[in-house]
């Protein structure tokens, strides 16, 4: 069982995570149109690229836009829980171990200690952000049941990866389940928005291109994120 | 009923047809037939395949739900942050659900959308600058009102005002007549005090072909004659064209696509035909999103440019103001408090708020800026329309009260708002809340302001002296 969920369908899980954000980024390039999205993309790309840039940077650094000075609280926890999100994975004691293994090679890791943190920090974070949605009205209206359990399936592999790693009951049980877990995410983020991993950056980039184009960007000053 | 006799999916091409839903007093009879409008669904879906590119798509797919829009929207504030008037909730539960029924929904529901995506949107674009992804529910809440236009279910007026243009070029019924003869009264009322004043119509080669708003020569023939007064104490050498002088566009705000190109080329007609070196619009926000910002893509043009180098008001008045052309006399500026409204429009949508803080710092002594201002100002409570909608007045003096607060925090009494809507809005905010301000477009302040230099001095005053 083991070999299996590390091995063909490892293979698969990364195949269809890879192949499908690349599908993704080619359908949303593709579907841009310059007449009825009213952006001259093509005509005047460099100063779409300068706009595009902006807007993305504005946003990936924290407090970097008007909107996540707006709301410090929300702007903290949005970090946090994905910085935890992409950093922990990767860099986990456990995952390069396996890495070197299969491949020969091997990322820096963070220590298990470390690893358990972040780990606990995420899962903390992503209770706010669930009794966010309870609490706030203006976020309860926007909330259905499909964002719970995108975010269930986005913090699986972490609990999963928790209880196996401080042997919580049955040990080979929940490594098991971990990787499956960590595998049902990997399938779903090109068919969800979890998808927003990949699109974030390409939506940013043609609004910035919209500001830097035709909104301003040519003329005034560009949009003041 | 399948389609009405007033109420129905063809957009008025005639004066027959224009004059036929003007007689029908508010919109009565027109509203009863929507009642039984049918809503052509494979016509609707065909359009929605053909039109929903990746861009809207993707804004519809991938909102996280966070929420982070709302208090970016005036009218969530306005309305006591009524969750409803979340900008994502509005455009999910509209253009988003028709998207997710494959375009079957029916009467009842499309009555719903028309009366959200005109009156709890105005397509400020504000939202779209707070949401993590981008997503601009402006733009969404645009295409929106292009589907309900396609299928009839669009607000009297804004089907009337699509009318308008289709049958007038004009927002209003100005034909080219009344155009050339209100220019030719003006120039001959203000020439009386301002020797060797003109309006030049369809000069070639100028250097400035001028372009108004229609309720200019309907109704404030005045703001006519006072361009012509700047541009003659500036010494320009500019031009009004005959034809393709309107550059305002509700079938913009209509989300008559069809219409917004046909009126936008008149334009462009206009400045191939008489060259001029560059285009400057009366003091309206939707005028130039309409004809600079949006208009060369209705047309199809590549360069995403019109024709000609084109300025706002504001960045003539900017240019004039530095370049000495026009000069303010110290003594004569603005002492007072006063504040400026800033248009989405112009503002937001084209980056213009550096040109009017120039204006500002040569007129006013005390400006003081709203908060918040610039590209992140509110809306003014009555664009995309929504002023010169009937039905929805209610909303739209709820809408207002952001704009008033925004107004009361500055302890200025008078606010300067170069934009039609705006101006509009903020006259109707103080009729209705009065809280005793002023409101002014630029153009009567800067006449009172400027010098005049001795050999155009009004002839009374150079007698005088
Ligand atoms: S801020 Fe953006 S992602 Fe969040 S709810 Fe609003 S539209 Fe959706
Ligand atoms: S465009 Fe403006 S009015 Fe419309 S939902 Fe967004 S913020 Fe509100």
């Amino acid at each position: 069982m083991y070999a299996f969920v590390t091995g063909p369908l490892a293979w698969l899980a990364f195949g269809i995570f890879f192949i499908g954000l690349i599908v993704r980024a080619v359908w949303y390039i593709r579907g841009l149109d310059w007449r009825a999205d009213r952006v001259a993309y093509t005509e005047h790309f460099g100063a779409g690229m300068k706009g595009a840039f902006r807007s993305i940077l504005h946003w990936i650094v924290p407090f970097g836009s008007h909107s996540w000075r707006f709301y410090p609280g929300m702007t903290i926890l949005f970090f946090v829980f994905h910085f935890c999100l992409l950093f922990t994975p990767i860099f986990l004691g456990a995952h390069n171990m396996l890495l070197m293994e299969r491949w020969g090679f091997s990322l820096p890791a963070i220590s298990d200690t470390t690893g358990d943190l972040l780990t606990v920090i995420l899962l903390v974070a992503a209770v706010f952000l669930i009794l966010r949605r309870i609490a706030l009205p203006e976020v309860r209206i926007l909330t259905t049941a499909y964002d719970y359990l995108l975010l269930a399936i986005t913090v699986a592999p972490f609990v999963t990866g928790f209880l196996a790693f401080h042997h919580v009951g049955d040990y080979h049980f929940w490594l098991i389940t971990h990787i499956l877990s960590g595998e049902l995410w990997l399938i779903a983020v090109p068919f969800t928005k979890l998808s927003h991993a990949l699109l974030f950056f390409l939506s940013r980039a043609q609004l910035g291109m919209d500001y830097g184009i035709k909104r301003g960007g040519m003329k005034g000053r560009g949009l003041a994120w | 009923m399948p389609e009405g006799i007033l109420c129905n999916r063809k957009p008025i091409n005639t004066k027959e047809d224009l004059h036929a839903l003007l007689n029908d007093k508010s919109g009565k009879q027109y509203y009863q037939e929507m009642k039984e409008l049918n809503v052509d669904q494979e016509a609707l879906w065909a359009t929605i395949q053909k039109s929903l590119k990746s861009r809207l798509k993707t804004w519809l797919e991938i909102c996280a739900h966070c929420g982070l829009c709302s208090d970016a929207c005036f009218l969530y504030l306005a309305n006591n942050k009524d969750p409803k008037q979340v900008p994502s909730y509005k455009i999910q539960s509209t253009l988003g659900e028709i998207v997710r029924r494959k375009g079957r929904v029916d009467n009842e529901f499309m009555r719903m959308v028309m009366d959200t995506a005109w009156s709890k949107c105005t397509c400020c674009n504000r939202c779209g600058q707070y949401c993590p992804f981008g997503i601009d529910m402006g733009v969404m809440f645009g295409y929106l009102r292009g589907l309900c236009f396609s299928q009839g279910f669009v607000p009297w007026e804004m089907k009337i005002g699509s009318g308008m243009h289709r049958v007038y070029r004009a927002q209003m019924d100005v034909t080219t007549e009344d155009w050339v003869d209100t220019c030719q009264w003006m120039a001959e009322e203000y020439g009386e005090d301002w020797p060797g004043l003109e309006i030049p119509i369809d000069k070639e080669n100028a250097d400035i072909i001028y372009t108004v708003n229609a309720r200019e020569p309907k109704h404030y023939p005045e703001d006519i004659g006072e361009a012509a007064i700047l541009f003659h104490l500036a010494g320009e050498d500019w031009t009004v064209p005959s034809v393709g002088w309107e550059e305002t566009s509700l079938a913009m705000f209509a989300g008559d696509w069809e219409g917004c190109k046909m009126q936008v080329e008149s334009v462009y007609d206009a400045m191939e035909r008489l060259k001029p070196r560059r285009m400057v619009v009366t003091e309206c926000g939707h005028a130039y999103r309409a004809t600079v910002v949006e208009g060369p893509y209705w047309t199809g043009r590549k360069s995403g440019q019109p024709p000609v180098e084109t300025l706002h008001y504001v960045e003539w008045v900017a240019e004039v103001l530095r370049t000495g052309k026009l000069k303010i006399d110290p003594a004569k500026k603005i002492k007072e408090p006063v504040t400026l409204q800033d248009s989405c429009n112009y503002i937001r949508n084209a980056g213009l708020a550096n040109f009017t803080r120039e204006i500002m710092s040569h007129i006013a002594e005390d400006f003081r800026e709203m908060k918040p201002n610039r590209e992140h100002n509110f809306c003014c409570g009555g664009g995309g329309g929504f002023n010169g909608i009937g039905c929805y007045r209610t909303e739209r003096n709820i809408g207002l009260k952001v704009k008033r607060d925004q107004i009361l925090a500055t302890g200025a009494k008078l606010v300067i708002s170069p934009c039609h809507n705006c101006w509009d809005a903020i006259r109707d905010l103080e009729e209705i809340y009065k809280i005793g301000i002023r409101w002014s477009f630029l153009k009567p302040l800067l006449i009172e302001m400027a010098i005049v230099p001795e050999h155009l001095k009004p002839q009374e005053e150079a007698e005088e002296a």
